[in-house]
């Protein structure tokens, strides 16, 4: 059968893989050969399904947007990423991992972290389970979002600087990799996105496959049908995409939409829309669509969303938009600002910026009166208060 | 008659040797040849380019920031081929590409590998290729340009997982001192000289180089009372920064003479 899932060798269609130094084959190869028996006992989806319905709050509601929907024309149910515990998807992620890094016998966590809401999400469950965390945010970010910072120290976390490359993201999660070549018995590395080496797309995708697994039973409460018509989504690497998408892939009847951060327009040199800019290459151990030189050297993207800014997207991803399964669009800065703005007017709820993007499809593409359409909202919009402010004049 | 590979005829020399890195452009971008040529002249038995990439996941600060200020010099893929294009007139020892595997996929593996057979270059290090990837899907490109391919062995890395290295190998095994990423240490402890030890017992086929973590005479001597030489790159690379080319030649006796 075709499956736009991933293979027995790490692989989705072309992309995936580990392409890793040597130094890391050992880690990488120990949650490879474990990472799936782990899940797969009962003791541990017991203890990870109790901690998502106590401490996370879910199931999150999947919320039929009438006023959004009257606006555009079109069934919107929105799936309520955004009202986690920390705010976001990420923690569905985090709590899995942390879970898994215990029966691993790890002692000490290391995690990446850009606009700080994975950081937040790792440095929470490090506290939750009493287990020392280290979390890597390039020295810019750590300028730009204070407040996060702020959080993960008082949650136990140390915070460190990234002071390396161009001192954002991808450096951030660099210096993690160093960490972990560094630290290789004792540590685990929670990467917050469904990219790295295998198997930490499929990994991290599984732990975010809740989000679709709960959309399928509440729409099927709701329209009397587990299928939307369509599941609509922003990527930056893409792990609440993948979350939102995974139980959908196989379903030919569910279209699946990827909203990309264009930043200032594609071509405008300050852009995160790697389906349009990428080309195949290898970042942080997989091989996957990524912006890069004709040389090759990886550039630095830029969106007005901390979360979108990264210069590549997880191997599922780059498989979705090669074969074709997946539409992709790309929203500029202006276009996410201006739907957050309207979906706090329509409906009450003010929305991350990264989710911003996914609801700007509206803008790009025209549906039918009956098409059930259903949205991620992946994270909630307090974080980005200072950049509303700034952007609105508030 | 094919040539014999310099690598090969260089490991059945009768002496522990010494391979440098160091980063191509780096510190200007026209420094490249003249560095090779001097470390030549100094007495270095083999060189590591680096090829400088954006994102050098196991490489330490040092060799970072020199990556860093190579690309800015204006250094690529293209631009270190035409400066080596004429390399062989002058320089006999060794020479090894040493590169992240992105600009070369981006280059492409088979174009890359017949350009580094035409300036003579003798082999790769490609850390994060990793032995199996390589072993499936690249290694007879490597073969067919007559480049031997080197592999990385830490102390994690399992004795059933290095016998598979070494069948792979076709020169030397780049033995990482330790579990870390580059840079440059001023003595070795207990656990390493362990591994030293077991590695050697382990009587592998292909000689093994050391490498992270040697500075100066004492780690490599250190380094080399098991192996078959050493490796150095940070300490170089710092030194290169604060000295110039001018000061290769007392770098290298330094490192070589008891």
């Amino acid at each position: 059968m075709n499956t736009y899932n991933v293979n027995k060798k790490g692989y989705y269609g072309d992309f995936g893989g580990a392409y890793i130094p040597e130094m890391l084959y050992p880690n990488v190869e120990e949650l490879r050969q474990q990472y799936l028996a782990i899940m797969g006992e009962d003791s541990f989806k017991e203890e990870f399904n109790q901690l998502l319905k106590d401490y996370v709050g879910r199931p999150s509601p999947l919320y039929f947007a009438k006023r959004l929907s009257q606006k555009h024309g079109a069934k919107i149910y929105l799936k309520r990423e955004d009202l986690n515990h920390t705010g976001a998807h990420k923690i569905n992620n985090t709590i899995g991992q942390i879970l898994l890094a215990k029966r691993l016998g790890k002692k000490r966590i290391i995690a990446e972290t850009g606009a700080g809401q994975h950081g937040v999400a790792t440095a929470t469950v490090c506290a939750l389970m009493g287990i020392d965390c280290v979390v890597y945010m390039g020295e810019i970010d750590i300028k730009r979002q204070a407040p996060n910072v702020a959080r993960m120290k008082m949650l136990g976390a140390e915070v460190r600087p990234a002071l390396s490359g161009s001192k954002t993201l991808k450096d951030a999660t660099n210096e993690a990799i160093r960490d972990w070549i560094n630290n290789p018995v004792d540590t685990h590395y929670i990467i917050g996105s469904a990219i790295g080496p295998h198997p930490y797309p499929d990994m991290v995708t599984r732990f975010q496959s809740i989000i679709s697994e709960e959309i399928k039973w509440q729409l099927k409460e709701k329209e009397g049908r587990e299928n939307p018509d369509y599941v609509i989504a922003c990527i930056g690497g893409g792990s609440n995409a993948a979350g939102t998408y995974y139980h959908f892939l196989d379903e030919a009847t569910v279209g699946i939409i990827a909203v990309e951060a264009a930043g200032k327009g594609i071509h405008s040199g300050e852009s995160a829309a790697t389906s349009q800019l990428g080309k195949e290459g290898i970042i942080h151990g997989c091989k996957t669509l990524l912006m890069q030189t004709n040389d090759g050297q990886i550039t630095e993207p830029y969106s007005i969303s901390a979360g979108l800014d990264y210069p590549g997207v997880g191997p599922m991803h780059s498989h979705l938009y090669q074969s074709g399964r997946g539409e992709f669009f790309s929203v500029t800065d202006n276009d996410a600002m201006k739907a957050g703005l309207e979906l706090c007017k329509t409906e009450g709820i003010i929305p991350a910026i990264e989710s911003s993007h996914a609801l700007a499809i509206f803008n790009h593409k025209k549906f039918k009166e009956d098409d059930v359409v259903v949205i991620s909202l992946s994270g909630r919009g307090d974080k980005d208060l200072n950049t509303y402010i700034d952007y609105f004049d508030l | 008659m094919k040539q014999m590979n310099r690598i090969h005829k260089k490991l059945q020399e009768d002496k522990k040797l010494l391979s440098i890195y160091f980063t191509a452009g780096y510190p200007n971008l026209d420094d490249t040849v003249p560095i090779i040529e001097k470390l030549q002249d100094s007495g270095a038995d083999m060189l590591e380019i680096g090829l400088p990439f954006s994102d050098p996941l196991a490489d330490g600060p040092t060799i970072q920031a020199s990556s860093t200020q190579a690309l800015k010099n204006g250094m690529t893929s293209v631009k270190l081929f035409e400066q080596l294009k004429n390399i062989r007139q002058t320089v006999s020892i060794p020479l090894i590409i040493m590169g992240y595997f992105n600009p070369i996929m981006q280059y492409g593996v088979e174009a890359f590998c017949k350009k580094c057979a035409e300036i003579g270059i003798d082999g790769l290090i490609v850390p994060d290729l990793p032995v199996d990837v390589y072993h499936e899907e690249y290694q007879q490109i490597f073969e067919k340009h007559g480049l031997i391919n080197i592999f990385l062995i830490t102390p994690q890395t399992s004795n059933e997982r290095i016998r598979f290295i070494d069948s792979v190998s076709n020169g030397f095994i780049y033995m990482v001192s330790s579990a870390s990423v580059t840079g440059a240490k001023n003595t070795f402890g207990n656990a390493q000289t362990e591994y030293f030890k077991r590695i050697d017992g382990m009587q592998l086929k292909a000689p093994q180089i050391v490498g992270f973590g040697i500075s100066n005479n004492h780690t490599f001597n250190a380094a080399t009372h098991y192996a078959k030489g050493a490796i150095i790159g940070s300490a170089f690379i710092k030194m290169i920064t604060e000295k110039g080319i001018e000061g290769i030649p007392a770098f290298v006796s330094s490192i070589k003479n008891t």
